[in-house]
């Protein structure tokens, strides 16, 4: 398994930070393992990803000593990734934020003026390990790479890493509410994108 | 015991913008006590929460299971010199 629970990034820091060297590879390896997956899903390539997970930690340890709380390490080290990712991909920084609206992402039965009749394709019954054999694996990782920077990035630490929304909302420097709106819209992104690859693709 | 709803009323959309929030347990007792019992009789209500549901577990999922690469030895070789010399900064 490639990450580490809250509880041991914490205990690690703290044993760290308190000169057990002791720990270093643990948490080094952990929080590599974890940036390079943050990292694929908002480039798309391997390369980008590893440049990105290793400029990460060597800010992060350049820069151990400003680490007051131990226990806020995963806000404080992902606030750093986010800016590494935000410099390689310095136009998105300026990029107009693309709004995902709710009335798109709604199946038509949701839908404000639509019609009554639901349609859900049947595979939220099927195990996540058996679907993510299969090609749907790709279609997610597409799915999740597809969608608007600001919807990204709250998925992937909320829902790939991990994070409460309070840990959410410190990277990114938004409220909390501002990170449930995008974390939502994300997600129903998502579902529409699985749930149309499995009516075309389902036996 | 509920009578079947007609989907789509104002409070199948009222319902529809919380389930994320829903599904983290993020909302006020009432609130989930009211979803709950919409949900109760209104079946594609809770079809769309399950699918919710399955991709938050998939992304879940996704998340635990992708290998990274192994960090190069001489980089974390380096790495710890570095995280020698911050924390040495600081005492």
């Amino acid at each position: 398994m490639a990450s580490l629970d809250k509880t041991s990034d914490v205990e690690l820091a703290r044993r760290l930070m308190a000169g057990d060297f002791s720990a270093f590879d643990d948490f080094a390896i952990g929080l590599h393992a974890r940036l390079f997956q943050y990292s694929l899903l908002v480039c798309g390539q391997r390369e980008d990803a590893e440049e990105v997970a290793q400029e990460t930690l060597l800010k992060v340890f350049e820069n151990i000593n400003q680490l007051r709380e131990p226990e806020n390490v995963r806000a404080w080290v992902f606030r750093i990734a986010r800016n590494v990712c935000l410099m390689k991909r310095r136009k998105s920084v300026f990029a107009p934020a693309q709004e995902l609206s709710l009335d798109e992402l709604a199946p038509a039965g949701f839908q404000s003026d639509g019609e009554r009749k639901l349609e859900i394709a049947d595979w939220s019954k099927r195990p996540e390990a058996e679907l993510l054999r299969s090609e749907l694996r790709q279609v997610l990782e597409r799915a999740i790479q597809d969608l608007p920077e600001i919807y990204k990035t709250v998925l992937l630490l909320r829902d790939i890493e991990g994070l409460s929304t309070e840990e959410t909302a410190r990277v990114l420097d938004v409220s909390e509410d501002v990170v449930k709106t995008r974390l939502h819209r994300a997600r129903l992104a998502v579902r529409k994108t699985l749930d149309a690859y499995m009516r075309t693709h389902s036996n | 015991m509920n009578a079947p709803n007609a989907h789509n009323t104002a409070e199948c959309r009222e319902i529809f913008e919380r389930l994320s929030e829903y599904l983290d347990g993020e909302l006020s007792p009432e609130a989930r006590r009211k979803l709950e019992e919409h949900i109760c009789g209104c079946a594609p209500c809770l079809e769309f929460i399950e699918s919710l549901q399955k991709t938050v577990d998939l992304c879940r999922e996704l998340g635990a299971g992708s290998p990274a690469p192994p960090l190069p030895d001489e980089f974390k070789k380096n790495l710890l010199e570095i995280c020698r010399q911050a924390l040495k900064k600081d005492k």
